[in-house]
């Protein structure tokens, strides 16, 4: 019988054995076939150069596009799925061809003007195309019902410094909401998938951030977050206890990221009108199911990363992940990394919606404390790992390096050289960027490994452009009694004006003096057109601030608001008072006009009839600013000797002391025997008359 | 009912006796402030700092002294601060450069520095510590000087930058700071950062922030090798850093291997002999006198009112054979920043008030508070013996018989009146001598030969002298005689206003209310107006607050070891005044109003009691 069971168990194992293998080689056949369709992309681009622009957009998972979704799901939620459409165009590689390009005339000159770049691309392309070619012809396979992309984004920077970012990407057709059912996970991380399920999430974005963005070296990051944590949910709308949701929430996001999440409560979380819409589909505006919070003293470290990378499919086993060395990521000058999950348009048809979990990383590597002060950079350099294979499981991965500023190899020297061109509008402004492509085995070359070496030829780069944007936050005054909070928002647009929606959290122990905000340009009171302001609540809330504000072109917008520092119960200090207490970033969110938009008179040589009319798409985009904490300090009892004395004596006194006098000072009497039952009676009715007592 | 007093005389006796003996008591207790064995050794109180190892690595001195010279030679030809070149340095060593212009215009010109039109650029170069949200901030400064002086600062400035950029372990920004014209730029700066204006200057706002600033430390160096580093603590309005800075400096100077000053005193062993007690109080006696002053003896002093603990760090290159390179005073300031920078809280475990006698010791607030109050308590005691004789006027006495003068009590109680038109007036004098001097220096100069400054200085002391002829003409307004009890009301008055003014004054800045009590204390407790008048005239004057000045210009000159001549000390004392009113405009020190309008006028009510009729 046993010897039976036994047989039984090795057919079961046998047989799963087999699926696995299965499973697997069309997981392997997916991805070659998808290899092949980037490849198909490329040869399109010959065929068709401005449907390979926008092709190429599509590759870059096109920023500005969705920032500029999340703007008009903002300002109109009830397109915002119209609106997908448009996007989610892009998103679908299938019918390439097939679709109309609306632009693509427009986009030819100039396409036609960096011929020779794009040349100099087919010439190296040409030896694999050949072996490439029929693959156009194999009809596209049913898409699985989810999917992973890898990505990483290599931008240097013009102080010299270099930025990485890394994007993963898991859509997921399935249905959350159903609860327990949802049972079978494959590339979507089952610990966050059940705790999505079980609050009924919406969307969730999360970010760990130590470092401050600094925006006037470094220009835009491509998501940005504020130092600390930040947490950000929408539940459905079918939650009904929101506050007990996101208690629980929290506390069960604390475990999984390993940071002091829990610390989030009533006094730091607040509810933003209009700051932070969703960024997923959906039309819910309703800010009851938002949360929002920032922990900015919190700290950021390996112990967070390690459960990220462990959200990931091929956890740090494979793919771009083998870069994440927290020694290295942690020796830099600005490390971020957040998540974000929310529900997106399934195909350009946008009839159904899928689930997208997005796993970002950000880090800032210094030229300065790198060493050497060489201006040299590799992936050994920055990551010590080169990159041998993608993740098997991602359906396509890729390292892009931005090669904008540097189109004829003047700025920097980068090897190994790459036949693929990718262009993109990030942020406003068009970007070009060299495309490694890690499904392809030729990108690895003879060694196997890609190291990318970028080397300077110039000792200086050129003068970045001005962020159009960017904000800073400081206390004013001395003295332990009252402050002012400054926050400046910069606008450099030459001549656009754009409004800005700036959100303020403070907490309740800066007392604000709501009727001393004043809001200035350029010397004169600039009058928000917007005031959302919740004050707070001692121990129970913050205060909210949110306005939308008009920046003047050319300006300099200062908020100021006084406050007062309260004086906290002596059990509400922090162990390091003198320290001071953090309050968190403010957040500008703007619609900014695009850089390309700003372009359209420049030198830049480009068709006259392409650039009449800045075209819509691109005229602006959404960004989003944070400006640094700030750090008060309350007044503070001096903890040390003079108060233990006092407690210590205080007790003594009371204990000891107080007992003595106490005996020592009271009469004693003889207690005399409890009166009889008449004669209470008689004492009761005597007290109701008001006479003596017997 | 009162108990039987005990007769006048003896009473009066008694309480001199007392008086006597409190005052004594506390010159001996401050004096023995100096002594080593009653005096505690330094420690280090802040465990963040303490033991925490650091290496110091700073290679580079030789290579900031050359671009001190190169610093030099740029200042040479532009004629001022170099401000291109600063920024293009700081930005090459990979800083985040921002400039601030301020001007400010001086209520008169300054004599001693020979300014009043003030225009100038600071400059600083912001190091953004990695993975730092800037919240917090240290600052390291030096002052761009006229002619040769502190180039050797810059130089090592800049190198330092240079050597900090590239490490890794900063989790404070750092702020790389060279002021013009000293402490106006300083000020500038400072009011800038902090968005306050105190004193009316006038500054472009800052571009570029680091959070709240923890420390900051202010180097002057003008030779390239030196034998001794000085600090300076002294403040404005006589704050003190806290002592864990001090502390730290003096542990490095220990680790490191450098003489190390303070009150440009080296701390001596044999403090058992006499010469070694006198070393160790002369110390003292300058820091108190320095502290008394109220202002700012270095670039750092302004920081302080922002609670920003700071001090200044000199070089002294004098004729000793032992030198120390700029490598080493490099390293040293690396060492100091390093556990500058492993701070988690503000400085604050350690003292906030205290004094030093030498560098290795300390006396804190508990030890040198017993000294005023010894004198304070002969104020309250000489009030309490008013009051009593006040309360027990009431005829049938026993003996009204006092010193011989038959003590005879009006009809009437004293009127308000007769009390408040002194106190009135002697204030109103106060004010005219703390306003009249700037007001009236255009009309002075028109009709005398002399300059603004001479013009502001006699016109002070002008004033001062005329309220000495105050008492004659405060009679005037009054009806009538003043009365035996009008003149005790007064003097109650004078004692209990005297009390609390120097008790606050000594709770602010200790070195300013003892010295006052010292002068002060004598002639409030034995004035009357049965005291002989020309004696006791010229005791008050020579014990009035100007003349107490003019004393402590000597005393600090005789410490310093440059003793000057009677019309060199005069002329100390015209520019000390000039200084102290300029201190006032500029940086808002409150040593000149506090003299002016309360102190002085506290004085005139003494005075007029001496005169009461």
């Amino acid at each position: 019988m046993a010897a039976h069971r036994c047989n039984i168990f090795m057919l079961v194992f046998v047989l799963c054995g087999l699926t696995y293998v299965f499973v697997r080689a069309d997981i392997e056949d997916t991805n070659h076939v998808k290899d092949a369709e980037s490849v198909a992309v490329d040869i399109a681009r010959k065929a068709n150069i401005g449907a390979s622009l926008r092709s190429t957009k599509t590759e870059d998972q096109t920023q500005a596009a969705e920032k500029e979704r999340q703007w008009e799901a903002e300002t109109n939620p009830a397109d915002a799925p119209s609106d997908n459409k448009a996007d989610h165009v892009h998103d679908t590689m299938q019918n390439l061809d097939s679709r109309p390009a609306p632009y693509a005339k427009d986009q030819t000159q100039e396409a036609a003007e960096e011929e020779r770049q794009w040349e100099a691309t087919e010439v190296k392309e040409a030896d694999h195309v050949p072996d490439t070619m029929q693959t156009p012809d194999v009809p596209p396979p049913t898409p699985a019902k989810d999917q992973f992309q890898e990505e990483l984004v290599i931008r240097p920077l013009h102080s010299g410094d270099i930025y990485a970012s890394f994007q993963f990407r898991t859509m997921w057709d399935t249905d959350f909401l159903r609860g327990s059912k949802v049972s079978h996970y494959r590339l979507f991380p089952k610990s966050l998938g059940q705790v999505i399920s079980k609050f009924s999430v919406r969307e969730l974005h999360i970010s760990f951030t130590q470092g401050y963005w600094r925006t006037m070296q470094w220009g835009q990051p491509f998501l940005p977050s504020p130092p600390g944590a930040e947490l950000w949910v929408w539940f459905q709308d079918t939650v009904t206890d929101v506050d007990g949701a996101w208690k629980e929430l929290t506390n069960v996001l604390s475990g999984i990221f390993c940071a002091s999440l829990n610390f989030i409560d009533s006094t730091n979380t607040v509810q933003p009108s209009a700051s932070f819409k969703p960024l997923g589909l959906g039309n819910v505006t309703d800010q009851r199911f938002l949360r929002y919070a920032v922990l900015p003293r919190e700290i950021v470290c390996t112990e967070n990363l390690t459960p990220w990378k462990k959200l990931l499919p091929c956890g740090s086993k494979a793919g771009l992940a083998v870069l994440m060395k927290s020694e290295k990521l942690f020796h830099s000058s600005f490390h971020s990394q957040a998540l974000h999950f929310r529900p997106v348009c399934q195909d350009w048809k946008c009839k159904s919606t899928v689930w997208e979990l997005r796993q970002t990383l950000n880090v800032v590597f210094d030229l300065h404390t790198s060493g050497q002060g060489k201006r040299e950079w590799s992936l050994f350099k920055m990551f010590s790992r080169t990159l041998t294979e993608a993740c098997p499981l991602a359906s396509s991965s890729k390292v892009y390096v931005d090669v904008t500023d540097n189109p004829q190899g003047e700025l920097f020297e980068l090897s190994p050289t790459t036949p693929l061109l990718s262009q993109a509008v990030v942020l406003g402004d068009r970007r070009t960027y060299s495309v490694y492509d890690l499904t392809n085995q030729a990108t690895f070359g003879q060694t196997r490994s890609l190291n990318m070496l970028l080397r300077w030829r110039a000792a200086e780069s050129g003068d970045m452009l001005r962020p159009l944007l960017h904000g800073e936050r400081y206390v004013a005054g001395y003295g332990l009694q009252t402050g002012e909070i400054h926050t400046l928002m910069y606008n450099n647009h030459p001549y656009r004006a754009f409004p800005v929606l700036l959100l303020d959290t403070v907490p309740w122990y800066l007392r604000l003096y709501i009727h001393t905000l004043t809001v200035t340009s350029k010397g004169r009171d600039n009058k928000p057109s917007y005031i959302h302001y919740q004050p707070s609540k001692d121990r129970l809330r913050p205060h909210l601030l949110e306005m939308l504000v008009q920046l003047p072109p050319n300006s300099v917008t200062e908020v100021t608001m006084q406050f007062e520092r309260a004086l906290l119960k002596w059990t509400e200090y922090t162990p390091d008072p003198n320290h001071g207490f953090y309050v968190g970033s403010s957040v500008i969110s703007a619609l900014v006009p695009s850089v390309v938009a700003m372009d359209t008179n420049s030198t830049r040589e480009c068709p006259l009839f392409s650039s009449f009319f800045p075209c819509k798409e691109e005229s602006s985009y959404f960004m989003r600013v944070y400006t640094e904490p700030l750090l008060v300090n309350l007044p503070t009892p001096d903890f040390s000797m003079p108060y233990n004395v006092i407690c210590l004596t205080c007790t003594v006194v009371a204990v000891g002391y107080g007992s003595l006098y106490n005996l020592l000072t009271r009469t004693f009497q003889v207690e005399e025997p409890s009166p009889g039952l008449a004669k209470r009676l008689a004492n009761i009715i005597r007290r109701l008359r008001g006479v003596p007592l017997l | 009912y009162y108990p039987p007093l005990r007769p006048v005389r003896s009473r009066w006796l008694a309480l001199a006796s007392y008086s006597v003996m409190c005052y004594l008591a506390g010159v001996a207790w401050f004096m023995g402030l100096a002594f080593e064995p009653f005096t505690l050794r330094t420690y280090m109180s802040e465990n963040a700092m303490g033991s925490t190892m650091v290496e110091e690595r700073f290679p580079a001195g030789e290579r900031a002294l050359a671009t001190g010279r190169e610093f030099a030679a740029h200042k040479k030809k532009v004629g001022g601060m170099p401000v291109d070149w600063l920024v293009k340095t700081m930005q090459s060593r990979g800083l985040e450069v921002f400039t601030q212009s301020f001007t400010r215009k001086l209520p008169f010109p300054d004599e001693n520095k020979e300014r009043y039109m003030v225009r100038g650029t600071n400059v600083y170069g912001i190091l953004r510590a990695p993975r730092a949200p800037r919240t917090e901030a240290l600052v390291l400064s030096a002052p761009c000087s006229e002619g040769n002086n502190n180039n050797q600062a810059v130089g090592l400035l800049l190198g330092l930058a240079q050597y900090f950029r590239s490490q890794i372990h900063w989790a404070k920004d750092i702020i790389f700071l060279v002021n013009e014209h000293d402490l106006i730029g300083m000020q500038a700066w400072l009011e800038g950062y902090h968005h306050t204006n105190t004193t009316g200057g006038d500054w472009s706002p800052l571009q570029g922030r680091g959070g709240s600033i923890q420390a900051a430390l202010s180097l002057e160096l003008s030779s390239d090798v030196i034998t001794s580093l000085d600090l300076v603590l002294e403040g404005l309005n006589g704050q003190l850093p806290n002592l864990d800075l001090a502390n730290l400096f003096y542990a490095f100077c220990q680790k490191i291997g450098v003489l190390c000053t303070i009150q440009g005193k080296l701390q001596r062993n044999d403090w058992d002999t006499t010469s070694g007690y006198s070393h160790a109080a002369q110390t003292m006696m300058l820091m108190v006198l320095k502290q008394a002053s109220g202002r700012p003896w270095g670039d750092h002093g302004l920081f302080l009112r922002y609670h920003i603990e700071a001090a200044s760090i000199r070089g002294i290159n004098s004729f000793r054979q032992y030198k120390t390179d700029t490598t080493t005073i490099g390293r040293l300031l690396e060492g100091m920043y390093r556990k500058l920078n492993n701070l988690l809280e503000r400085l604050h475990q350690s003292y906030f008030f205290y004094l030093m006698p030498s560098l290795s010791r300390f006396v804190s607030i508990g030890y040198y508070m017993p000294a005023f109050g010894l004198l304070a308590v002969i104020l309250l005691l000489r009030a309490l013996d008013l009051w009593v004789q006040l309360g027990a006027s009431p005829p049938g006495t026993e003996d009204g018989v006092a010193g011989g003068v038959q003590v005879s009590y009006g009809p009437s109680s004293p009127g308000v009146l007769s009390i408040l038109t002194p106190v009135v007036i002697s204030h109103m004098t106060g004010v005219a001598l703390y306003t009249l001097p700037i007001l009236s220096q255009e009309m002075a100069v028109q009709h005398f030969p002399v300059s603004e400054t001479e013009a502001v200085v006699l016109t002070a002391i002008a004033i001062y002298t005329a309220g000495l002829a105050l008492p004659h003409n405060t009679h005037r307004l009054l009806q009538g005689e003043g009365t035996e009890e009008g003149w005790r009301v007064l003097k109650l008055v004078a004692l209990l206003y005297l009390a609390v003014l120097l008790g606050c004054t000594a709770l602010i800045n200790f070195s300013l209310g003892f010295i006052l009590a010292l002068s002060l204390v004598p002639i409030a407790a034995f004035i009357t107006p049965h005291t002989p008048k020309a004696l006791s005239a010229a005791i008050m004057v020579l014990l009035s607050p100007g003349c107490t000045l003019l004393y402590c210009v000597f005393v600090f000159q005789e410490l310093q070891e440059t003793p000057v001549s009677l019309q060199d000390g005069w002329m100390l004392f015209l520019s000390v005044i000039s200084q102290g009113i300029l201190d006032h405009a500029l940086y808002g020190s409150l040593v000149y109003p506090l003299l002016a309008l309360l102190i002085y006028p506290c004085w005139l009510l003494l005075w007029n009691i001496l005169f009461w009729k």
